[in-house]
């Protein structure tokens, strides 16, 4: 069966004063029609590289990229440039993490919309713009045959966020990739902006890849999870998977680092340290400097992405003997479990 | 709307009070005396009076000022010329269509270079074209302008003779003493101003044009843009260069006016009779109508274009309103 969009081995490399960062260094990760995909991990972790990497938006004078993203069965990473401006905005489109500067400021948002829509459809334009009003009703813009006339200032950052995602899924694209769509609006908006991804979601049947460094958001809206650490993969796993039998310490560091509204812990358990250099990363397994269960073979070997015998959905890259990390997973759950009730 | 015009007026005029009033006090500050110049160098007590008196030097100095103002208000005067009894209002208006010739022509000359050098070295910085931009730049804001007017004259001007070095023909209506007239020969007497003046600011511009760019460029809507298919041409005139040449716009219009009241240097070196030279001449000869008429006349391009620059702005800047 061919996935929607596949993505295997993806290297991307950035050539810098200071040397080689390696941003991307070897993800692979499949996304089926309809579905969402999770995309984990902290800033520089290379979830956002990855994506821009997918729709061919890295500088093209420093980035070179190795591995394939296949677009239904279609290598992105050696289509032409014509062909990317084809798919992007069509097949796959893309929303960022800052609505407050993702739209023109001296152009109408109408207007921008519009754009999008003669990109790609043959259509006229009062035909586009009747197209771009629907969708801003579609997605909660109040009185939208008024402020399609307005300019970017003129709304307010959910709003615009709302905007932004008219505009990506006004062509109705299979994939929708959303870099951090709600890191920079406060937490109703947020709420408002997952609801309504899921509701286009269940409407229109796009997939989403949803870049993130909010667990919450994970469980709140995707069927997969990809954790990302210092440019890998470290664990995949469907979503109630990963949070019933997470496998990867990392993993457990984020968990115990999520704020529970319910428990009244004083202080978060956090991963000590900070994350590596993409400059120079550290031998062996890149979370070794910072993991508390480390021993002599982390340092030496990078461990590959393998299979959990009892799931094998869920991969994960950590040398650890399964019972320790049952124990060790166990443990976590029920001091997350065990705070919250 | 209204409002704005209003308070633009007021300002204008606040502004034009404050520029004569100073004008007036360093005149009187600094050592001199126009009634003992126009007397020559054997000056008479008496003669000294009666210039005196005529020139109206004797009266207290506010007074002057009040009487300045009356004549420019009511009677649409700047007065006459201390040294030449000349009409200080229709030597301006003589002298000014030679300064808009060079500033203008030189402004278009300067965007015509800026605006391609600018824009593609930021599209390819680091580059040969790049770093070749930049050997233009710093040359062109270390080097001063009466050098590369005098090298111009020599090289272009003598040596290869392919351009006159001085001189000046009126665009229309040359007078009937006049030697040369039409657009023909006033562009070709005013080609190595143009150059000489124009090199300054396109190195500035170009300075500026790269760093706009480059900057929006970076910009998310840029990446936006791109994300939704479009074309690097279509980036670029939708998304790019109207964002980045915004502040051009602002630039642009507050040095052309301040540039009409006169450039100086270009002006001299090419015997151009401008505002510039006569501002120049003025100060020579203590004559203060001609150094007021000069100043009222540049304040008032000054006020004027950065009046059209907020407007054109309020255009171009959705984000910008008038009020």
């Amino acid at each position: 069966m061919t996935h929607l969009l596949e993505v295997e081995d993806l290297k991307t490399y950035f050539k810098t004063d200071d040397g080689i960062v390696k941003a991307v260094d070897g993800v692979s990760f499949t996304l089926d029609e309809g579905k969402t995909l999770g995309i984990v991990g902290e800033s520089g972790s290379g979830k956002s590289v990855t994506c821009l990497t997918i729709m061919g938006l890295n500088p093209k004078r420093s980035a070179t990229s190795e591995g394939r993203a296949l677009y239904r069965g279609e290598d992105l990473l050696h289509a032409s440039p014509s062909r990317l401006r084809e798919i992007r905005g069509n097949d796959i489109a893309m929303i960022f993490q800052d609505p407050m500067t993702s739209l023109n400021p001296v152009h109408k948002i109408g207007a921008q919309i519009v754009e999008g829509i003669l990109l790609h459809k043959d259509v006229s334009r009062k035909e586009a713009k009747s197209r771009a009003l629907e969708a801003l009703k579609e997605v909660g813009i109040p009185r939208a045959e008024r402020r399609i006339d307005d300019y970017p200032h003129q709304f307010s950052g959910g709003m615009r966020q709302r905007v932004m995602i008219a505009m990506a899924l006004v062509n109705e694209p299979s994939i929708l990739i959303a870099d951090e769509p709600t890191t920079a609006l406060d937490v109703t908006t947020q709420a408002q902006i997952l609801d309504l991804m899921h509701k286009l979601q269940r409407d229109y049947g796009t997939a989403i890849v949803m870049i993130t460094h909010d667990l919450g958001v994970v469980a709140e809206i995707a069927d997969e999870v990809v954790v990302m650490y210092a440019a890998r993969v470290a664990e995949k796993a469907p979503v109630n998977e990963l949070f019933e039998h997470p496998l990867h310490p990392y993993t457990w560091g984020l968990l115990g680092s999520l704020p529970r509204l319910e428990s009244d812990i004083d202080r978060l358990v956090q991963i000590p340290g900070t994350p590596p250099s993409l400059l120079s990363p550290p031998r062996g397994c890149r979370f070794n400097p910072r993991c508390p269960y480390v021993f002599d073979r982390c340092k030496k070997e990078l461990p590959e992405l393998v299979a959990s015998p009892a799931f094998p959905e869920h991969l994960q890259a950590c040398y650890l003997d399964d019972a320790t990390k049952q124990r060790e997973a166990d443990r976590t759950l029920a001091a997350f479990a065990g705070e919250a009730t | 709307m209204l409002t704005y015009v209003i308070r633009r007026l007021l300002w204008a005029v606040v502004l034009f009070v404050a520029v004569t009033m100073v004008t007036y006090m360093i005149f009187y500050v600094i050592p001199a005396n126009p009634a003992r110049l126009a007397c020559g160098q054997r000056a008479t007590a008496e003669c000294i009076t009666n210039a005196e008196h005529r020139l109206g030097l004797n009266r207290p100095i506010p007074v002057q000022y009040a009487l300045f103002l009356k004549r420019l208000v009511i009677d649409r005067s700047l007065g006459r010329s201390f040294t030449n009894r000349q009409d200080v209002t229709q030597t301006i208006l003589n002298a000014a269509p030679v300064t808009a010739s060079l500033v203008f022509g030189g402004a278009i000359l300067w965007m015509l270079m800026a605006l391609p050098i600018g824009i593609l070295s930021a599209l390819r910085p680091r580059s040969l074209l790049d770093r070749a931009a930049t050997i233009f730049v710093l040359f062109g804001i270390s080097v001063p302008v009466v050098w590369i007017g005098l090298v111009l004259q020599y090289t272009i001007g003598y040596r290869l003779g392919w351009f006159p070095n001085a001189g000046y023909c009126d665009f229309i209506n040359p007078e009937a003493t006049a030697t040369c007239g039409g657009p023909v020969d006033w562009a070709y007497h005013l080609v190595l101003p143009w150059i000489t003046f124009a090199l300054l600011f396109a190195a500035i511009y170009v300075r500026m044009i790269r760093a706009n760019v480059m900057d929006t460029l970076g910009e998310d809507y840029v990446r936006t843009a791109r994300a939704k298919g479009a074309p690097e041409q279509q980036v670029m005139r939708n998304h790019v260069l109207r964002n980045a040449l915004l502040p051009v716009v602002t630039m642009l219009g507050m040095d052309i006016g301040i540039a009409l009241g006169g450039a100086i240097f270009t002006e001299y070196i090419f015997g151009l009779p401008g505002l510039g030279r006569l501002a120049v001449q003025a100060l020579e000869t203590f004559d203060l109508p001609m150094i007021q008429g000069v100043v009222v006349f540049s304040t008032l391009c000054i006020i004027v274009f950065n009046v059209m620059v907020d407007v054109a702005y309020a255009f171009i800047d959705p984000r910008i309103r008038l009020n």
